[in-house]
Parts: C-alpha cells; structure tokens; sequence
C-alpha cells in the first residue's frame, strides 16, 4: 500500500530529497488552474478534515467569501493535545516540506496571503524542526514574496510559526484564534463562523497538520486516485497513533476502513503476555469507549465507527488489557478534562471538578453506587451545554464508560461510603494552584 | 528589581513583531523569551511585557495564568515534566512518578532544596507511541521506566 502523508523514503525531510521525489510539483500544478477549480478538487476527492471532527475540506474551503476587502487567514492546528494522539509530530519530524506544500495550496485556494502554523508549545524539538524547514523553504524562494518570480504568478504566501504554552483547549479552532491573538485562550460562539469572522474579525480557516499535509498528492494524482482508496465515504489513508497495551505502539499510516483488530494484531503487535482486552478507546482520550469483545469487525472509518458507537477523532487509538482498572483510568481522564477546562462555561468548569472529585472517591474505594448514577447525571448535564466542544469531551468518557462496563464499577463500589465532600465552587483555570503573589 | 530584556533578545522580539498584523500576539513569545531570561514570570517582567506591547497588565497576567509552562516562581535547574495521563500510565507512569516524589522527597510543583530539580506532573505531552515519558527542561526522555529514569536523573547530577 502507498503511503500518503509519511512514505518509507529516508531523508524526506530535506528539502533536496522532496524535491528529487517530485516535492514542489503540486503546487506549480496548482498555481496553474484557478483557485475554484483546486477546491473543487479537494471537494471531490473527499478529503475529511484530520482532526476529529471529519468535515469536508473543500467545502470548507469553499465557505470562504470569494469578494472581500478584508485579509484572508489560513490557520494550521498543530496543537496536538489529545492524549493517544501524536501523529503531527512525526509530520513536522520526517515530511515538513509536503506539509508546507500543503499549505501553499490552501492558502492560493481560499485566496489567503498569511498562514499561521499553531504548534504546541511542549513541542519544542518539532518547533524547531518546523522552524528550520520553513526556513529553509523561504531560502530556496518558495515563499513570500520570491514566490512570484519561481512560480511565475502573482501570488506569494507567507508562513508564520505561532506556538503555544500549554493549554489543551488551544486544539479547539476558535480557542486557537484567541491564543493567536495573544489572549486567554477561550473558546468563542459561533455563530459566526471563522470563515466568516475569525482571526482578528477577518475570514478565516483552520484545518489540521494531516489534513493539509494529504493536498500535494491530491492535486498531483488526481481526485479520483485519492477517492479510491480506503472507505469511500471517508477516503484515503489515516494515521493511526496505538498505545497503551500492545507490543509495538506507534504511528502506523494506513487506509481508512481497516479492521481495529488488524492494527492492534497485525501492526501494533498484538497484546504484551497475550492477554485479552478489556476496552479500546478509538479516537483519542475523549471518545466513547468500546469494549474489548466488541471490537470484533470494526473498521476504523468516521461512518463505520459511528455505527460501533464510538466516533474516529484523531485516530489516537488507547488499548487497555484484561487487568486493566478501569476507574483508575476513568479517574485520570476526568483529571485531565478538568484541569484543561478553560472555565469559561459553568457546566464544564464546575462539572470536571465534580466528575474527577467522585472519581476520585471512588478509586480510594469509598464510592458507593448511587455515586455512579450522580457521575452520570453531571456527565450528562455537561453534554450539549457548553460553547465548546470540550464539555462532550470530558463528558462522553464518563457516560460511556461506566455504562458500558456497569458491572465492574458497580463491583468496586463500596457500602461505606463518605458522604463528605467539601462543596466548594470550583475557580478557572489554574487559579486552583497557589500562584506565588505578584506585585503590581 | 526592574526587568530588562537583553539586545540579543530584543532582536528575537523585533522578528516576532513582525510575523503579525498588531503587536499583542508576540507576547507568548515574549513571555516565554523572558522566563528564559529571568527563571520565571516575576511582576517585574509582567510589568515591562505591558509596557512593550501598550496593554494593562492584568492582560498579561491574564495570559500568563492561563498557559502551564509559564512559571511564576524558580523552578530548579532541571525541570522534570512527568507525563501520567493514559497511554503512559498505562505504562507505569506512576512508578515513575512517585519515585521521583520519593527519592527526591518533593511533590508536584516543588523544588529540591538545592534547587537542582523541580517536579511537574504534566498532562499528554504527545509521546503515547513511546510511553512513558518524561521531559527535561526541553528535552523529551521517552521509553521509560523508574530504575532508567533514575539513572539519568542522576548522570544529571
């Protein structure tokens, strides 16, 4: 099978051995059709957006207004928080130059001068890769302004690195915008949407490090090349970052639609002492759990695994053995959504602080089973009532995990059980922590 | 005592102007260039970012709570950032955890005495593939586990 995003050649990510293996092409290609006709490419080969939410690319592209005075942004997520996920980061290590490519295209489709690359900040050996390949890029005259005179046309962008300093909402788009802004990174309302409304009140789009990073060889090979493989509702090929209880956990780049259980046996290498599983997590941390004896025939595409019950996110997919504590692990998710909550929305900020609390109580072994119906009830008052996604996020995990393995929290619940728990309103974001005292 | 930022990193402030349309956006950079400069985020610093970019500084306070690697106090000469979210604790991230905690006698956010090595219990710092982890200041150590965390912590010392 070929690969798209990450092909076994060494030294890729030198800009020489891009090039050698047709690097730059696409978007010579590109340049000489008009930007309609690239999104109608991208729209018909059926591209989906990368990073969880799998919307069409194209048709994202194409909600950019075509008349405007006002600038047009194109923003790359490349926060890479979700924990199971750590794909980007082998983009930005070993193929740079055709996510750069990616982005040159993108930004001639929607008609954008200003790219902004949002890496996470704890990458900071990826930062600096990145850095050395854009670098690099404006050195051989591929962009800015000496973009005109190698390409020969008009148009010229400009890529920006912008990186972040540790926050998981930062992956959410319109958070990312506000971040870039150099503000607290909240997530904003929409209506209206960035494309309408985005960074600095002009059009904007934001689409994922994998996503843009699969362009060059659309526009290369063809709509129809690409809309083949894989499943044909959720084409072309994914990367699929397994860890946790197997073997030999990684990044494996493979097409959408393959069975669950060949990457966790075929590729990952099966389970460490071949124990049996006792629950996948498909798309990252805050995707709804499967359990392991229902793993049987699932195949890893948006559609299909929306039929499993679970949904593909970023393809970060969490396997956890037979002697596996589910609450412990439950409890640390519901840690992380908690201190990630931007404390924005009251459900989300005060509802993580009350999952992770009687979960907490609950792992110390003094939950009792009407603790598991009030997690539940919080889950569930979260789902659906917050601006952003993240209160799904942080609710879906809880809701179905304990519902789709009742029988082992019920089993450690405890009949002595601590009524007491301090009821004290959560505050926003990090102000939890002693801050050392400042002076004005 | 009043904060200054070097020329060198003036210069490196200047570069980051540059990349947008308004100042305000270069202050992540900027608060970052100065905790490198400066060991942390002090009032001080705080009080010349405002300055610089022409905004209160409670805007800037406001950034820097908001963000977990800015510090607002030292932190030891080696900064231990120990990953124990799933995919490395189901690697036995909290071995190495509480093994640091214990042979080191500090907790999350604490410093050695000697102020060699503070501790940071961190959320999925994206090495799933290669867990557990732990970084370093800015270096990631991946494929752990407490007795090889050890021994570099002490190769460190």
């Amino acid at each position: 099978m070929e690969k798209i995003v990450l092909p076994d050649i060494p030294g890729l990510s030198d800009i020489e051995v891009y090039k050698q293996n047709g690097g730059y092409q696409a978007i010579k290609k590109a340049l000489g059709t008009s930007s309609d006709e690239v999104i109608d490419v991208v729209k018909k080969s059926g591209l989906r957006g990368r990073g969880g939410a799998a919307f069409s690319t194209g048709l994202k592209w194409s909600f950019m207004p075509k008349s405007t005075d006002k600038p047009k942004y194109l923003c790359i997520n490349g926060d890479e928080s979700e924990p199971g996920s750590f794909k980007d980061r082998q983009i930005f290590e070993f193929n740079p130059h055709q996510l750069i490519e990616g982005i040159m295209i993108a930004c001639y489709a929607i008609g954008s001068n200003t790219a902004y690359l949002y890496i996470r900040g704890e990458y900071y050996k990826w930062i600096k890769l990145m850095q050395k390949a854009v670098d690099t890029a404006y050195e051989n005259g591929l962009l800015g302004e000496k973009m005109k005179e190698t390409f020969g046309t008009d148009f010229h962008c400009n890529l920006y690195i912008h990186a972040g300093a540790g926050a998981y909402i930062c992956g959410e788009e319109s958070s990312l915008m506000n971040s870039l802004e150099g503000k607290r990174g909240y997530p904003r309302v929409k209506p209206p949407f960035p494309a309408q409304n985005g960074l600095w009140g002009n059009p904007t789009t934001i689409n994922n490090v994998e996503t843009l990073t699969n362009v060059p060889k659309i526009i290369e090979k063809g709509w129809e090349w690409f809309s083949a493989i894989g499943e044909p509702k959720h084409p072309g090929t994914l990367l699929f970052g397994i860890s946790g209880h197997v073997n030999k956990p990684g990044v494996y780049e493979l097409p959408s639609g393959t069975l669950l259980t060949d990457i966790i046996y075929k590729y990952a290498g099966g389970i460490p002492g071949d124990k049996k599983i006792k629950a996948v997590i498909p798309g990252g941390s805050s995707m709804p759990v499967l359990r392991g004896d229902s793993i049987e025939g699932v195949k890893m595409d948006a559609e299909s695994l929306r039929a499993a019950g679970s949904a593909i996110g970023t393809g970060g997919i969490m396997v956890m053995d037979e002697d596996t504590d589910l609450v412990k692990v439950l409890a640390r998710i519901s840690k992380f959504y908690h201190h990630e909550s931007c404390g924005q929305c009251t459900p989300c900020r005060e509802g993580t602080g009350w999952m992770e609390k009687l979960l907490h109580r609950m792992v110390e072994g003094h939950g009792s089973k009407r603790d598991l119906d009030l997690l539940v009830t919080v889950a569930k008052n979260i789902e659906g009532n917050t601006i952003c996604a993240l209160g799904e996020a942080a609710a879906w995990p809880v809701k179905f995990m304990v519902e789709r393995f009742r029988d082992e929290f019920e089993s450690k619940m405890s009949d002595h059980v601590q009524h007491e728990m301090p009821n004290e309103v959560h505050s926003m974001r990090h102000t939890q922590n002693p801050i050392a005292p400042v002076t004005l | 005592m009043e904060f200054k930022f070097t020329e060198e990193n003036l210069a490196r402030i200047e570069k980051e102007y540059a990349k947008y349309p308004v100042k305000k956006p270069a202050i992540m950079k900027m608060l970052y260039i100065a905790q490198e400069q400066n060991g942390y985020i002090s009032g001080e610093v705080i009080q010349e970012v405002a300055r610089m970019l022409e905004i209160t500084e409670e805007e800037v306070l406001g950034v820097v709570t908001f963000y977990t690697m800015y510090h607002q106090k030292p932190h030891g000469k080696y900064h231990l950032q120990v990953c124990t979210n799933v995919s490395c604790m189901l690697r036995g991230a909290y071995d190495i955890y509480n093994k640091i905690q214990n042979d080191l006698g500090v907790k999350n956010g604490e410093v050695t005495a000697d102020m060699k090595f503070s501790l940071e219990e961190v959320e999925c710092m994206g090495s799933c593939g290669t867990a557990p982890m732990i970084a370093i200041n800015e270096d990631f150590y991946e494929n752990l586990d407490a007795e090889k965390t050890m021994q570099i912590l002490k190769e460190l010392n």
